[in-house]
């Protein structure tokens, strides 16, 4: 079962660069349409000293963006159980900051924060504070009502209630934010460093991205691509190996599925 | 504990420890959960309230342990309210419907919970935690957590929760009402064993008439639409009381007769609510 969950992926990767490695080369598509996989590997490898860079730049913001929105979004989640009046009059507001595309404002936000590393990190972090928000908001309000009557009967402190039973029932839903707001956050940073263009830093792997698209160069877009690609799934990896750590007695971690 | 073979002993000098004096429950919407209620329940009963769901059985529980305020009338133990239950040096503990366990807690560390809230030091806890575990015979399964646990297992270690503060009082809402009928009747003789060696009072509240004749010293039989307590039926018979109990002509006596009662009452109703 669990061999199974390796070796399937890995077939149909193998299947599908074969294919694509075969039609390239069946129908001689030149290589500033579609480069073959090898090509792309090869530029990935010729390129590295610049796209390394860029990679941990963007990996960089993405970091930043990620703790930035997991310490503000836990923040906010425990101001907003603390009173039902604070969450009526600011939810609203973290969805419409959820809603509004981060491409429409990440000009503002440019233009207003002169530091461009500090400008990126801020549009990341707006694209991936708002699963932590909601999703540890709904773990800390949902207790069993039966364990909340119990530390009741036991006279336990406000302080009591929370480090031992409202923090350790959210910790499965804050689990299930920070695999979603992991992921936007590399999203984030590469909309932003899309948006910052060639007048910002210039070191992303979105910059690489554009560059290549100017100068035709398709190989190292694709290398530049597969790197932000990987980027992500190793982040997701990541953080579903954390949760596993962290929520070792919770019933989602005992089997396979998810 | 086998020599004890006392009848349903009820102390004749003794003030009731439980007084409910005309406790009454209306929700805010205008429900009528409880009408008024009056109860003396003295030291060492075993009461079980038994009724249908909606006659206000687990209210009433919940209003004696302090849960949920009576609309009107007064609940006292030991002569005190609920919250002054500490200056009585008495110590009550509830059973909840679910074993109500913490998962991310192992065995040990659930059964902890009520020591550690009130502040009793380590080595004391540690001490009364296994003492309490292996009352209901789970001492191998301290390290163990809740999920590794089947569902009558999970019941006894919220048991051991109930115990490990030593109460004189155990509320207990419909413990054992998700687990299969022979747990049950296991579960059930356990109690009565830990009833009698650790000189408990307990208030149970079942739907299970079998259950209430089976555990009981006295039943309160309470009906629906509106809540309320219909008769009081003592069982008098010997403890222990052993599986050939449950088969004896006079446990089928008593369950009859609790049958009957519960079956007056909501014919009463039908025939009320068919005049409407």
């Amino acid at each position: 079962m669990k061999a199974q969950r390796i070796v399937l992926p890995v077939v149909v990767a193998i299947v599908l660069i074969g294919l694509w490695h075969g039609l390239v080369k069946a129908f001689e598509i030149p290589v500033y349409l579609v480069p073959s996989p090898g090509k792309v590997l090869e530029t990935l490898i010729k390129d590295w000293s610049l796209l390394g860079g860029s990679l941990y730049n963007t990996l960089k913001i993405t970091f930043f963006a990620f703790f930035c929105a997991v310490v503000l979004g836990v923040a906010i989640a425990f101001l907003f159980v603390q009173s039902k009046f604070i969450e009526a009059a600011f939810f609203p507001y973290a969805v419409l900051l959820q809603v509004t595309p981060i491409v429409a404002i990440a000009p503002l936000i440019i233009i207003w924060v002169k530091n461009p590393t500090a400008s990126l990190v801020i549009c990341a972090t707006l694209v991936a504070l708002f699963p932590i928000i909601s999703n540890t908001t709904l773990g800390l309000r949902s207790v069993n009502p039966g364990l909340q009557q119990l530390f009741k009967m036991n006279r336990a402190t406000r302080w009591q209630t929370l480090t031992r039973l409202r923090i350790p029932s959210a910790l499965p839903y804050f689990f299930g934010g920070l695999r979603i707001s992991s992921g936007l956050a590399l999203i984030g940073a590469v909309v932003a460093e899309f948006v910052a263009g060639t007048g910002g830093t210039g070191v992303g792997l979105a910059y690489q991205i554009l560059q290549s698209g100017y100068q035709l160069n398709i190989p190292r877009m694709f290398a530049a691509l597969l790197l932000i690609t990987l980027a992500g799934v190793l982040l997701f990896a990541l953080m579903v190996a954390l949760s596993k750590w962290a929520l070792s007695w919770h019933e989602s971690e005992l089997s396979n599925d998810h | 504990m086998a020599d004890d073979h006392r009848r349903y002993a009820q102390p004749k000098l003794l003030a009731p420890m439980i007084e409910i004096l005309s406790a009454s429950k209306t929700y805010p919407n205008g429900t009528h959960a409880l009408q008024p209620v009056d109860l003396k329940i003295q030291e060492g009963e075993f009461v079980t309230l038994l009724g249908p769901s909606g006659c206000g059985k687990s209210t009433l529980l919940k209003m004696i342990a302090g849960l949920l305020p009576a609309t009107d009338g007064r609940i006292l133990l030991w002569s005190k309210p609920v919250e002054a239950i500490e200056s009585t040096g008495h110590r009550m503990s509830f059973v909840f419907q679910e074993a109500t366990l913490m998962p991310w807690s192992r065995v040990a560390g659930n059964v902890r919970l009520p020591l550690e809230l009130q502040g009793v030091d380590s080595s004391d806890a540690d001490q009364r935690v296994n003492d309490s575990l292996a009352l209901v015979g789970l001492s191998k399964f301290h390290d163990a957590y809740p999920r590794e646990l089947s569902g009558g297992m999970q019941m006894r270690v919220s048991i051991a929760r109930g115990l490990v503060t030593n109460p004189t009082l155990i509320l207990m809402d419909e413990p054992f009402g998700a687990l299969d009928e022979i747990t049950r009747n296991k579960l059930d003789q356990d109690l009565l064993e830990l009833w009698q060696q650790k000189k408990l009072t307990v208030i149970f509240v079942t739907h299970s008439i079998y259950e209430a004749v089976y555990l009981s010293t006295r039943v309160v039989v309470m009906a629906a639409r509106p809540g309320r307590v219909i008769e009081e039926v003592p069982i008098d018979e010997p403890f222990p009381r052993g599986p050939e109990f449950r088969v004896s002509t006079q446990f089928a006596g008593y369950a009859k007769h609790l049958q009957e009662s519960l079956l007056r009452a909501s014919n009463a109703n039908e025939l009320a609510e068919g005049a409407l």
